[in-house]
Parts: C-alpha cells; structure tokens; sequence
C-alpha cells in the first residue's frame, strides 16, 4: 500500500485520470508473459520526460520501487512488480515518432512507439529498422532496448543495441541526461548508451530513444529446406556463411519441433525430415536468385530431404506458416511451456541439440528446439503439465542442465530474453563473483536507494 | 431447453492464456485506448481474478468489461486459441447474475457516471422512440442496440419501416417441383430495418428456383443479448429458433446477416444441448450462391458500360468463420461492379452488438479509421454481409464527410439478376 499523500502527489504529476489503483487496473498490470503475477500499489502512465523525473525525485525520496514497463510482453520478467509497495510505470503514453531524418538515416521516437509501427513508418520513405523480435507487432522499442531484443534478422543486421546511438533517459534519483546522440560517431566520456540497452530497466528510465537506420533492401527470397539430420542443418548454416552469404535469416526447428508441427497441422512435413532451415537472402532483385540457387547448390551434398524456394511474396508467407504454427502446435504436447533463449557459438548447434535431447530423456520431459540458427540462438521449450506434481521440479532441474550445457560450449544462457526475474537464480553460473560485483557496484552508484526495478538480474536480490 | 456455459465451465479455456500480449496487436477497443483493461489479456486476467474470489464487481471491473466489442479479432489470432468474445459474453452474464442488472446495465451503469452525456442522450430519445419503433418486440436485439434514451443526436440510423420484411411474404414460396427447400433467417436487421436486402434475397433465391420458407414465428439470435449479458433473453430466444428448426423440413438454412450467422452457428452449438441437425444446415447466403454456381451464371451476363466502383469490409462475425471468399466471389461477378479491394478489409467497424450504444466516443474512433481506409480506396460504395455493419459503416463514412454508400451486397445482386 502507498500512503495516501504520496498517491497525491503522483495525481498532481501526471493528472489524476493518470493514476490507477483500483483493484481491478493493478491486476492488470501485475503480469508478463512470464504468466508470474505481482500486484503493484499503484499503476501511473506519465505524459511527458519531466513528468517521469519528478515520479523518480519523489519515488527516490520515499525509497518507493518504481517498474518501468512497455508492453509487458516479456518472456524473464523485467517488468514484473516485484514489490507490493511498488508503483508501475506505464510508458505506453509516450508513442510519437519524433523525427525520420531522411538526410541522415537517423530516426527519433519515444518509448511506447511499437516496433512494428515503427518499422512500417520507416519503410514508407524507404528506410529499414532491421531487429525484429517475434513480439514486434506489440512490443515497444523503449522494451526492446531495455531488453537489447534480437530476432531472425540479427545473422546479418544485428541486435537491437547495434542501432541505437543515443538516448535521453531519466536517472533513479530524477535527474534527466542525453547520452550518445545523432551522430555516426562520438567518443566523448563512457558510452552510456551501450550501458543502458540491456539493462533491464535498473539503471534509468528511457524516455527518448535515437535510432540509426539502413536503406529498405530492395527484395527478399525465402527458401526452406529438410534435412534428414540436425548436423546437415547446422553444416548448411556454416557452409553458407563460408562461401560468403550472409542471408537477413536463418531460422531452424529441430525433429522434435517438426514432429509436433505434423501432428497438429496439415503441413506437409515428410517423416523422414528431421530439421528445417528458413533461410532468407535480401538485396537487389536480380541478384537474389542467383544467390538462392547457390545455397541450394552448396548445401545439396549435406542430406537435403527437400527444398522449396517461395516466387512471390504469398509463397514466402506460406514457407514461414510452419514456422508461425510452432507454438500452437506445441501446446498439444503440454500445457505449460518454459522457453529459455540460450545461445552457443553457431559451429556448436548440434552438439548443444544432442545435449538437450540426452537432458528431455534424462528427466523425462518433452524439450522441443527451434530459433535462430544463424547466430546459435536456440528457443528451448521445456513443456510439462505444472498441475502433475513433480513436473515443475523436473522442469526447474533440466533447465539448469541446459544452462550448464551451453555455458560448457562456451555459450550463454541469454541470447535475447535477458534475466529479469526468472534466470536471476542462475546467473552465477555465468559470470563470476567479481563479474556480478563490479555490475552491483554500479548499479549502487547509479540508483543508491536500489528504487528502480530492485530484484531484477541479481541473484541475490531475489 | 439449451443453456449457455458460465463463466466457471470457461477456468480452464482461462489458464491457457499465457499473457503473450499478442492480442494487444489486434483489438479495436485496445487500439483506440491504449489501456491494459482493455484488450483480451486483461479482460481474461480479470476473469480469472473474478472466478477466484480476489476481485469484487467494482465500476473499473465493469467499465473493462464493457469495453469488448466481442469481435473475435484477439481468437483470430491468438497462439491458444482462447475465446476471449466468449469469456467476455460469459462474464457479463456473470454481472447480470450477481448485480440482478437491467440487461443493458453495463452500458447505463456507464452512461450514469456521465451526466452530460446523459443530459444530451434524453434530449435526443425521439428518434426510435417512434410509434414504429414500438412494432419491434421487447425481445428483438434491436430494442438492445437502439435503447432510446442512449441515442446520440448525431448518429446516422436506418428508418424502421412501416411493414416488416417478413410480413411482405407468405411463409412458403414454392420452387420447382422437387427443388430444394432452403429456410430464411431474416434476422431483425433485415426485418425492420432493412426489407429491401431481404426482398433482394428471395429475388437470388427464385432465381435459383428453390422453395423458399419464411417461418413466422422466428425470433432474434439473441447475439445483442449476449453482447448485453443478458442470458435469460438468450436462452428464450435459443429455445424459440431450436425449436423451429426442428419443427420445419428444409435442406439449407440462410442468413443475410454476420450476426445471425454467428448466432445460430456459434453461439447455440456452444450451448449446453445447443447442439442438433441445424448446425450442418446453416450457411451464409453467398457461401450457398456460391455452391449454386451463381458467380458461373452472373459471369456469363453482358458487363454494364458504365459500372459501379465497390470496395468489400469483412463483417468480423464471418472473417472469424473464415468467410472472406464468398462475398468476394460474388461482387466480383456482377456484371456492373469493379471491385476494389480494401485495405485492412476485416477490421472492426466498431458497432459491437451493443458496445456502440454506451461506448459511442470510442465506436466512432474505431469507425473513423475505417472510413479512412473506405476513402483512399477511391470506392463509391462499400458493400459488406451483415446489417449492423451497414449502420455503422454509413454513420462512419457521414461523421467523416465522406459521400460513399453502405449497401448490402444483396442489393448489388438484386439489379444485376434479371
């Protein structure tokens, strides 16, 4: 509960429509896609940066937890309420696209701003904004960078930090600054901006973001491709990338994943397909075929089952449809999906495959594996039924084994999810001691009454 | 009697929602008010929280759930497949029960939180508050979607007419010997507000040279009151349409309306002991012209020299059906009709069953886009399968200035057929 004066004082802020604390709006917004629920005191919706420096002057006087939140679509929890005495800060306001600078490829927007209508705004005047996490048509970018989101794309374009080159934020004790700026370069004192995408929210507010952008490619090309075997898959991806293609995609499903996706569909997937690429080139259009052809010719020999190259855009959107049906598909085999992000070296997809096959057997779970192959992300769905007991347990056990599987080839356990509350039990499995010291430490620097987003990353603050 | 489920038969179909967010990408509500109360995910947390005792019927609860057009937009694409439309439906039920709520209560409970919208509202109560108006029964869905006193002043509304559709024909018009017999669910948009599309409609059905039967004693779907939580009234209704299905011999049953349609052909099979022979009957009507071959046979007619440039909105109540083929099919074989399509051709148009009665600021954001998107197709008029959706298009398109018409297909059919 928050005292009433405070409750006041944030109407007099925001205005008093701004404020929610009925039973009913803290409900929702006590949830994630994690499906963890925390019900905050007080839900606020700020209108403007000055607005949400004067919450977090307040907020940091009366050491109040404040949770800046976006969509709430995330999959660790970043933006759960942790705290009963906590305020959620709902920057979905804040959703204007400020500028696109078609001089210098340089775009300005708010937090709320959705990605998808983001992307869409730029590709009108013939830009590209290339990250493209699967919660793009509802996430927002301000999430996105809190997060550093990746995507299918991110073989070729890179991670959502690669493109932002400045931001202004507002600091846990209210204090507004710009790091970074529109420049192409800028080496003047540390690189906040950097600092800040990942995050997770604990170390400032974003209250504007500025965005480097590409020229649109002219045209795509979808293929996709069966394998008899994991290895050819993975060999496909290394070979591709060794005769210098680099495609915008390459998504791959394990045997497990195409298994579910022909029980439940009436997808033609042969038997005797036990992995998929979907690969995609972009650039000119006339020398996207060419390049099409070349894969299919360099990853023939690797136990190709079959290939089927989309010619126009409604062929490429049914190639994708077996990636899109995955998830319903896999709610056939249980009702209760954990899905861990973790990411090894691409070379080492494979043996990673066969260790979460040997870790599903192990525990007697369904573990299906699909995600971005090109730079060794892979979605690990651990599905059980949480109501037979024992599950969960058998579940919270294979998935430190998988953790520890991937740190062992050299992998992490968060390719793009990021921590949050869920994987903040395992992070010492990751970084060292002095590792999660030196990042505690600035985090003490930056919020010393540990107001902004508390509970998140850290193990031991869970 | 058939029973429709409470919201307790819904707690598992609940627990599958796993709070993705997608839904917020798709609902109209959410996209004209960026509030978490407002789209699927919200609404089915609150349910949750209502079922499990942690949440009391308090005026932000109500004002959530009123807030749902029951499009279907957020099932159409949900990963799980979650019937928000029927949990929302079933939760209102829910109100009704605890609060004993006058079955459009949710709407007047809104309505009297704003008394100037209450003030302007009874002011303009003349408009169906007309001897006319009194011809439609206590228990047709449009004595819920047009409640006198809510009307606002400023809303473009079909007249009701002075002689009901279904009193203009006998209730069996015989075919040729042997033809089949198909059953017209004229639904009270076609009715009292619309006879000509229903007119249009036999002209399409004699055409074919089938039996056409009208049986009197059918009533409203009952889809407004689902929409209005008023369960009772959707049992009645249920019960009076069951029972004449299984009373009348027929091979098809039609409907020329994306409610009714949804109504016979989702709601009732929903039921408890809804289901029965009807269900694999029911067709919409361009889904049966379709079948009869009458693209075939409107193709082989002269093209018109001077033609007619017609656009085509989804009705969400047959987009969600997968019904999108069949109008089309339809309107692209007139011989005076250059179809175009329409961008974003199954967004809401925001009438909601009776959500545009109490909601009428954010129905009318919702159809101002989509008279937008009408605009830029360069279109004369905007055809589309259901009479709600008519309203609210010719309202849209006038509060925006624009001069398309809102018309029935079946009126497009009607002068092409000889």
């Amino acid at each position: 509960m928050l005292d009433k004066t405070i409750i006041s004082n944030l109407e007099q802020i925001v205005g008093k429509k701004h404020v929610l604390t009925d039973k009913a709006s803290l409900i929702c917004y006590s949830y994630d896609a994690t499906q963890r629920k925390f019900l905050p005191a007080a839900v606020v919706h700020p209108g403007s940066t000055e607005e949400i420096s004067r919450i977090m002057a307040l907020a940091n006087q009366h050491r109040i937890p404040v949770y800046p939140r976006g969509a709430g679509s995330g999959f660790t929890g970043g933006s759960l309420p942790t705290s009963t005495d906590g305020i959620v800060l709902g920057l979905t306001r804040l959703d204007r696209i400020l500028e696109i600078d078609e001089e210098n490829l340089v775009a300005t927007v708010e937090p709320g701003v959705v990605t998808e209508a983001f992307q869409k705004a730029v590709e009108k005047v013939g830009l590209f904004y290339p990250p493209d996490p699967a919660s793009l048509k509802m996430s927002t970018l301000g999430g996105n960078v809190a997060e550093c989101a990746g995507g299918p794309r991110c073989v070729k374009y890179g991670v959502t930090k690669d493109y932002i080159i400045g931001l202004e934020i507002v600091t846990p004790t209210g204090d507004i600054i710009t790091t970074g700026g529109p420049t192409m370069k800028g080496v003047v004192g540390y690189d906040l901006t950097k600092l800040i995408c990942g995050s997770e929210g604990t170390l400032a507010v974003i209250t504007k973001v500025i965005i480097k952008l590409l020229p649109l490619p002219e045209a795509k090309k979808t293929m996709l491709v069966l394998f008899d075997s994991i290895d050819g898959a993975a060999q496909a991806v290394s070979s591709i990338i060794r005769n210098k293609i680099i495609p915008a995609t390459l998504e791959f499903m394990d045997g497990r994943t195409l298994d579910c996706v022909r029980d439940a569909t009436s997808l033609e997937v042969p038997d005797s397909a036990r992995a998929v690429l979907i690969i995609e080139v972009d650039g000119d259009r006339e020398f996207l075929d060419k390049q099409a052809h070349k894969i299919a010719e360099i990853i023939k020999p690797l136990g190709v089952v079959e290939t089927r190259i989309a010619e126009t855009p409604a062929e490429s959107d049914a190639l994708w449809q077996i990636r899109r049906s995955v998830s319903a598909s896999l709610r056939r085999v249980n009702p209760d999906k954990f899905n861990e992000d973790i990411c090894v070296p691409r070379s080492k997809v494979p043996e990673m495959i066969r260790k979460i096959d040997t870790i599903s057997d192990k525990f007697g779970v369904p573990i299906v594996n699909f995600g971005h192959a090109g730079d060794g992300n892979i979605h690990v769905n651990i599905m059980i039924d949480s109501k037979i007991p024992g599950e969960q347990e058998k579940a919270d056990q294979a998935i430190a084994a998988v953790f520890a599987g991937a740190l062992e080839l050299g992998g992490t356990m968060s390719g793009e999810h990021g921590v949050g509350i869920m994987k903040a039990p395992f992070v010492g499995m990751e970084l060292g001691n002095a590792a999660i010291d030196y990042m505690k430490t600035i985090k003490k620097a930056l919020d010393p009454n540990n107001i902004l987003n508390p509970g998140k990353i850290f193990p031991s603050d869970v | 009697m058939a029973k429709l489920k409470t919201l307790e038969d819904y707690r598992d179909e609940i627990k599958h929602c796993v709070k993705c967010g997608g839904c917020r990408a798709h609902c109209p509500a959410f996209g004209a008010e960026h509030h978490e109360g407002r789209v699927a995910r919200g609404k089915i947390a609150l349910a949750d929280a209502l079922l499990d005792g942690e949440v009391d019927l308090e005026e932000q609860f109500l004002l959530d759930m009123s807030q749902c057009l029951l499009c279907g937009s957020c099932y159409a694409q949900c990963p799980n497949k979650v019937h928000t439309e029927e949990i929302v439906a079933a939760t209102r039920r829910e109100i009704a029960r605890r609060k004993g709520l006058s079955t459009f209560g949710f709407g007047v409970a809104t309505v009297l939180k704003h008394p100037k919208l209450m003030n302007l509202l009874a002011k303009s109560g003349g408009t169906l508050s007309s001897l006319l108006f009194k011809k439609i029964p206590e228990s047709s869905g449009l004595r819920l979607r047009f409640p006198a006193p809510f009307i606002s002043a400023d809303r473009t509304l079909p007249p009701v007419t002075a002689k009901p559709f279904r009193e203009r024909f006998p209730e069996v018009i015989p075919g040729k010997e042997g033809a089949p017999t198909v059953l017209f669910f004229t639904g009270c948009g076609i009715n009292y507000m619309y006879p000509k599309s229903g007119e249009a409609l036999i002209k399409a059905l004699k055409f074919l040279g089938v039996t056409i039967l009208i049986p009197q004693e059918q009533a409203c779907c009952g889809l407004p009151a689902v929409s209005a939580g008023a369960g009772e009234t959707v049992e009645r209704l249920a019960a009076i349409n069951l029972e004449m299905f299984g009373k009348h011999k027929y091979d098809t049953i039609v409907t020329a309306c994306a409610s009714c349609h949804s109504g016979l052909g989702q709601i009732y099979p929903g039921m408890i002991d809804g289901e029965g022979d009807y269900q694999k009957k029911i067709r919409d009507i361009f889904v049966y012209l379709v079948e009869q071959g009458l693209p075939e046979k409107l193709e082989q007619l002269p093209r018109a020299e001077k033609r007619i440039k017609v656009t085509y909105h989804d009705p969400c109540h047959l987009r969600n059906h997968g019904i999108t083929k069949e109008p089309r099919a339809i309107l692209k074989a007139l011989p005076q009709v250059d179809f175009i399509e329409l961008p974003g051709p199954g967004s809401c148009c925001g009438l909601g069953g009776t959500y545009s009665v109490y909601h009428y600021d954010t129905s009318k954001k919702i159809g101002a886009k989509k008279a937008t998107l009408i605009e830029e197709t360069g279109a004369e008029l905007v055809a589309t399968d259901c009479p709600g959706c008519i309203m609210q298009l010719q309202d849209s398109i006038n509060h925006a200035g624009g001069n398309q018409r809102a018309v029935h297909i079946l009126d497009l059919l009607a002068e092409a057929l000889p």
